[in-house]
């Protein structure tokens, strides 16, 4: 672009300069919205909505942990496993009665599940970046090893959560409420916000979108990448964990099939909510929207008689697809 | 629409490719205005034009890029409109593009014939292949081995393989867009001489450059452009290098370099000894005083850039570095930025800048610590100190909140000097600082380095154009092959000794 073009083209700022790939998730889901209300009145009912978006807490959780590996041009596949064997490890503490009373059992619990979580996404982290694999591969490596560890602790069945006290205790976690909303949304408002304030106003975070948007650049302005590329798998390992701390009192027990396919779901709710897949760019609260999508699109099939709802995995292949081919024809034209 | 031009009427009455009333428009920005133009065939035809004059954008539509908004183009006298630039190569006009354009995974000859594979049946024939890259390459003067990975070529090199790949389709008119930019003097010569063959076979050449002493060599017509219109049109042999760059500018640019008072003996700064980075430099040794500008002369690959990377702690190397006298040693970047040493890569677009993001991520990068407040990234600060960087360094933006790619060559390089001032450091290493770059910004960027020095910054620049270094420099050193082989300086400094040190032949030789 010449310097007159520039010049002439910035004269006329207006609400056509507005990046419409961080506007379309959101209008994507007003239009569920209204789809879903003519589908099914109940559908827009406050309740079926607060239950939705409960629901979505999990997958929302970790996508905003996905978000800063995905921004800094990373990938986590093995985040479905690392709920598994997070949620696994953290019930067997709280059996193991290591601590007798109920309320530090929860509270050494959940240190115990951040820590593992962290170490986790270390682990991770440092394949990739110590190691100089792939993140694709080190985290497919990974996955199996965590899903496998977790098959292995629960020997093919089941761990169940068994002290009755922390189970009562702990069970507002999930199914509390607070002014009348779920638990689990503050879970996800605080962690959202707590992800947008660290990729967009600290210097991590702008370390984070300068590594993905150019490795090489980054390299030569001083920042140090291999850390900062770690860390951002660090993050996606507590995201994990914060997402276990919810999960576990839903049931109340995991098994080897725990979290399984969770890394799709985690990574089409970045892509939807029009985060970059090849990094430089990421979207905390364009993420939230996309899980939200994701999950009230299950909803409306499932209120809905026009699709079967054994379609839904289907559904939400066809979702990442389109997200991608709407994010292409929106490439801002300059 | 238009008919194909048929080879009966290419009887010389009509010039090979006529321009008429040619313009452009983005949107309602005006790029190209009333262009006229006419390429004779077996002649060179330069145009020049500083960044943004709308040279590329006259390419572009030339080689069926892009479509003109007004007027239009005709081989042989017939009208033609370019489908696009399958199209423009169907009718002969072939663009050899600045960028190197190849895959550095496949072999030679597997680019060369990338997307036109010769095959027998569904079978690639491999020896058909080579042969005919061997052959290609051989009629451009080059000898390149076609079973060799791009990859592992020197950009010259590479370049050869990208023009004897532009120019396996038959051809009546050849664009040639700043090929020169990467290349050392005897690179460049070598080209020009693949030029001037093509000519000789009636072949018609566009050849866009900023350096004017090659158009002045190569070219029969010189056409400049300024602000997308078409100042003049002459014979080469009517202008000389000055005035072409006075027509470029629109007005005098006699002095490029910035008169420098040179005064007495300073302190050294930094002392390098002994300094290897494998494969690429050995045992090379310098000193760099205060205030003082010193130039890395050499030929491309002569181990210049690797040898500051190495320095700074961007690639693994040993040897010893002081500060003041005081040892140092960089594990990695970050540690040399703190000591007040930065560096400058040569790789503005892949290196320097994130094209992606805006001016003001890009300026405050490397330095993002001292705008952070209370944890967080203070952006009213970051805004100030891009006001300040855009008055301080000229950098012409129509607005602030651009991307850094939206820049031209010359205002980005504008903005990685302001983006490394930001550390404020004491040495300045800066590699290849006007590639690429108009003779107005390269005349405002000289300042800035002189300016630099004046505040008593010492400044190391690495260049392959040699009068730069001349201009710029207090003292040149001259690299061949990871050696530093000599020292130029006061009398010594002009381009035939810095020639005969950087090839080890002597210039008659050389000829």
């Amino acid at each position: 672009m010449t310097e007159t073009a520039a010049a002439t083209a910035k004269a006329k700022r207006s609400w056509k300069d507005v990046d419409l790939r961080a506007v379309a998730p959101f209008v994507a889901l007003a239009l569920l919205l209204v789809l879903g209300a003519f589908a099914n009145p109940n559908f827009i009912s406050v309740d079926n909505l607060l239950n939705v978006l409960t629901r979505s807490a999990f997958i929302a959780v970790i996508a905003v942990g996905a978000t800063f590996v995905i921004s800094a041009g990373g990938l986590d596949l093995s985040v479905g496993s690392m709920v598994a064997f997070v949620a696994s490890l953290t019930i067997l503490f709280m059996n193991s009665g290591v601590v007798s009373d109920p309320m530090m059992t929860i509270v050494a619990a959940a240190l115990l599940a951040l820590a593992i979580g962290a170490a986790c996404g270390l682990a991770n982290g440092l394949i990739t970046t110590v190691g100089r694999i792939e993140p694709f591969i080190a985290t497919l490596g990974t996955m199996g090893i965590y899903r496998g560890l977790t098959t292995w602790l629960s020997q093919g069945g089941a761990i169940t959560l068994r002290n009755p006290e922390v189970q009562s205790l702990y069970r507002p976690v999930y199914f509390g409420e607070i002014f009348g909303v779920p638990f689990p949304i503050y879970v996800i408002a605080i962690t959202a916000a707590i992800g947008a304030f660290v990729l967009y106003r600290t210097r991590y975070g702008r370390h984070v979108v300068a590594v993905g948007s150019n490795e090489d650049v980054a390299h030569y302005s001083g920042i140090p990448v291999s850390r900062v590329r770690t860390l951002t798998y660090v993050i996606q390992g507590l995201c994990v964990a914060v997402a276990c701390l919810i999960y576990i009192p839903r049931l109340g027990s995991t098994s080897a099939t725990t979290g399984l396919m969770w890394e799709l779901q985690a990574i089409t709710a970045v892509v939807v909510g029009g985060t970059a897949l090849r990094g430089g760019v990421g979207r905390i609260w364009g993420t939230v929207c996309g899980a939200f999508i994701l999950e009230i699109v299950g909803n409306i099939m499932l209120l809905s008689n026009f699709v079967s709802e054994y379609l839904l995995g289907a559904i939400q292949g066809a979702i990442i697809i389109i997200a991608m081919l709407v994010q292409r024809s929106l490439v801002r034209k300059t | 629409m238009s008919l194909a031009p048929s080879p009966e009427q290419a009887d010389g009455t009509a010039p090979l490719l006529t321009v008429a009333g040619l313009s452009k428009s983005f949107g309602p920005v005006q790029v190209l205005k009333g262009i006229d133009l006419a390429v004779e065939a077996g002649q060179v035809h330069a145009i020049i034009g500083e960044n943004g004059a709308g040279k590329s954008t006259l390419m572009k539509i030339l080689s069926g890029h892009l479509q003109p908004t007004e007027g239009g183009i005709r081989i042989d006298g017939q009208p033609v409109v370019f489908s696009g630039p399958v199209d423009a190569e169907h009718r002969g006009i072939v663009l050899v593009h600045q960028e190197i354009l190849l895959a550095p995974d496949l072999t030679v000859a597997q680019n060369v014939y990338l997307g036109r594979e010769i095959a027998r049946g569904l079978v690639v024939d491999d020896k058909a292949m080579n042969e005919g890259a061997r052959k290609a390459i051989r009629e451009l003067g080059g000898d390149i081995d076609p079973n060799v990975t791009v990859g592992r070529l020197s950009i010259a090199q590479r370049q050869l393989v990208q023009i004897a790949r532009s120019l396996l389709v038959p051809h009546r008119l050849v664009i040639f867009d700043e090929p020169t930019a990467s290349l050392t003097p005897v690179e460049t010569e070598a080209l020009l001489k693949v030029i001037a063959d093509i000519r000789a076979k009636g072949t018609a050449v566009l050849y866009i450059s900023h350096r004017l002493p090659e158009v002045k060599q190569i070219a029969d017509k010189v056409t400049v452009l300024r602000d997308g219109r078409l100042v003049t049109t002459r014979d080469a042999d009517e202008v000389e290098p000055v005035d072409m760059a006075r027509l470029m500018v629109g007005r005098d640019v006699a002095k490029l370099y910035p008169d420098r008072s040179t005064s007495g003996v300073r302190d050294i700064v930094l002392e390098v000894e002994d300094m290897s980075v494998p494969g690429y430099a050995e045992h090379a040794s310098f000193q760099l005083r205060k205030g003082e500008i010193l130039g890395f002369a050499g030929l491309v690959g002569a181990g210049r850039t690797e040898l500051m990377e190495g320095m700074v702690g961007l690639r693994p190397a040993h040897g010893t570095v002081r500060l003041a006298g005081k040892p140092a040693s960089f594990a990695n970047v970050h540690d040399s930025l703190k000591a007040g040493i930065a560096y400058l890569s040569e790789d503005r677009k892949g290196k320097g800048l994130l094209l992606a993001k805006d001016l003001k991520v890009n300026l405050t990068l490397a330095s993002l610590g001292r705008f952070v407040r209370w944890g967080q990234v203070d952006r009213a600060r970051e805004r100030e100190a891009l006001d300040k960087a855009i008055s301080e360094f000229d950098i012409r933006t129509g607005s602030k909140d651009l991307l850094a790619g939206q820049l031209s060559g010359g205002n980005q390089q504008k903005l990685l000097l302001a983006k490394m001032m930001m550390l404020d450091p004491s040495i300045v290493i800066i590699d290849e600082p006007t590639r690429g770059i108009d003779i107005g910004t390269k005349q405002q960027i000289y300042k800035f380095i002189a300016g630099l020095a004046a505040e008593g910054r010492s400044i190391i620049v690495v260049s392959s154009e040699m009068p730069e270094l001349i201009g710029l420099c207090d003292r040149i050193l001259v690299m061949r092959t990871g050696h530093i082989v000599g020292e130029v300086a006061g009398d010594r400094m002009n381009e035939n000794e810095i020639v005969v040190l950087a090839t080890g032949v002597h210039a008659g030789e050389a000829a």
